[in-house]
C-alpha cells in the first residue's frame, strides 16, 4: 500500500522558496501568476493494513514540523 | 564543570566548541556520538554545535533530533543540566521540542556568514550572567535557516518571560523580532544562531563569546 503526504507551509508562514520562484516565473514572462508555496511531497511504500492513525503519527512526529507546516496524507489503495 | 559536546554525522563546529570549553574550563569535553544512547556521568554542561547534521535531510536538525542521544540530552535537560544549543544545535533544540518555534529559511534565502551586533536582552540567565543587561556585543553567524519563527503568542510569551536572551540589533535573516536567542521556561536551555564559541580568543577577532563560557562556569560553580 502507498500513500503519498503533502506538507505545505501554514497559511501566512512567509515562503522566501516560493517567492524566489515566484519572482523566476515572472521573469520567464509568465504573468498571471498571483502567489507561489512550495511544498513537499513524501511518498510511503506501507504495511497494508497502516492505519490512517498510524500514518497521522508519522506526520507529527517526523514528516512535519507542526509548528510552521501542516500536512495532507493520500492514500493510493491500488498502488 | 565536565562537559559533553554531542557530535552528529555532518556536525562541523562541534572542534570549536570543544576548544572553547577546554579553554575556559580547563577540561576537554566528552565528544558524544549521536548514536549513544546515554550521556557521561555527572555531566553539567552540555553543547549541541552547528554544521548540517545528516545534511539538513527534511528540514534542519530534524533528524539529528530523532536521535538516541537526544533522549539523554531531553532527560537531562529535564533534571536542570545547562543545555546550550548553537546555529544547527539551535534548530535541533527546537525541533526536539526543548525550545519553542522554528528555525525557517533566511527571508532573502541568502546563506549569512559575517559578524553581526547583538544585544543581550536578559543577564540574568545561566548563559548570560557574565553581560551586562542591554550590552551590545559581537558574534559571527554563519546560517541559512536562521529565520525564527513562532505565532504571535509564543513571541510574546517570550518577551514577558524574559526569555530573548540575544537580538539582532539590525535585520540579519528575518527573524520575528530580530531574536537571535531564546531561553526554555525553566532556562537552563539556551538556542543561538550565531556563534559564540568562535569569538573567544583575540586571534578571532574579538573574545565577546568567550565571556558566555565564563559565566556559565562561574554559575555552575557557585
Amino acid at each position: 500500500m502507498k500513500a503519498r503526504v503533502f506538507i505545505t507551509l501554514k497559511p501566512g508562514v512567509l515562503d522566501p522558496q516560493g517567492k524566489a520562484i515566484h519572482h523566476a516565473l515572472e521573469g520567464l514572462g509568465f504573468s498571471g501568476v498571483n502567489d507561489v508555496r512550495a511544498g513537499k511531497l513524501i511518498e510511503l511504500d506501507l504495511a497494508d493494513g497502516t492505519s490512517d492513525s498510524e500514518i497521522e503519527d508519522m506526520c507529527r512526529k517526523l514528516l512535519a514540523n507542526t509548528v510552521i507546516e501542516n500536512f495532507r496524507i493520500e492514500r493510493l489503495e491500488n498502488a | 564543570m565536565k562537559t559533553a559536546v554531542v557530535v552528529f554525522p555532518g556536525s562541523n563546529c562541534d572542534r570549536d566548541l570543544a576548544v572553547a570549553l577546554e579553554l575556559v574550563t580547563g577540561r576537554k569535553p566528552a565528544m558524544i556520538w549521536h548514536k549513544e544512547p546515554e550521556l557521561p556521568e555527572g555531566v553539567d554542561f552540555i553543547g549541541i554545535p552547528g554544521g548540517f547534521s545528516y545534511g539538513d535531510y527534511l528540514r534542519s536538525g530534524a533528524m539529528a533530533a530523532r536521535s538516541p542521544v537526544m533522549r539523554a540530552v531531553k532527560d537531562a535537560a529535564a533534571r536542570g543540566v545547562p543545555v546550550i544549543g548553537i546555529c544547527n544545535g539551535f534548530q535541533v533544540l527546537t525541533e526536539a521540542g526543548l525550545l519553542p518555534g522554528a528555525l525557517m529559511r533566511n527571508a532573502r534565502l541568502s546563506f549569512v556568514c559575517r559578524k553581526v551586533p547583538l544585544r543581550v536582552e536578559n543577564s540574568q540567565s545561566l548563559f548570560t550572567a557574565a553581560y551586562d543587561a542591554g550590552e551590545e556585543i559581537v558574534f559571527p553567524v554563519a546560517h541559512h535557516d536562521g529565520n525564527y519563527q513562532a505565532d504571535e503568542a509564543t513571541l510574546d510569551r517570550l518577551e514577558g518571560e524574559g526569555r530573548v536572551a540575544f537580538r539582532y540589533l539590525d535585520e540579519v535573516n528575518g527573524s520575528a523580532r530580530n531574536i537571535a536567542g531564546i531561553l526554555n521556561d525553566s532556562g537552563n536551555v539556551l538556542g543561538l544562531m550565531p556563534h559564540p564559541e568562535r569569538v573567544v580568543e583575540t586571534a578571532h577577532g574579538g573574545t565577546d563569546g568567550r565571556r558566555l563560557f565564563e559565566g556559565l562556569l562561574e554559575t555552575v560553580n557557585a
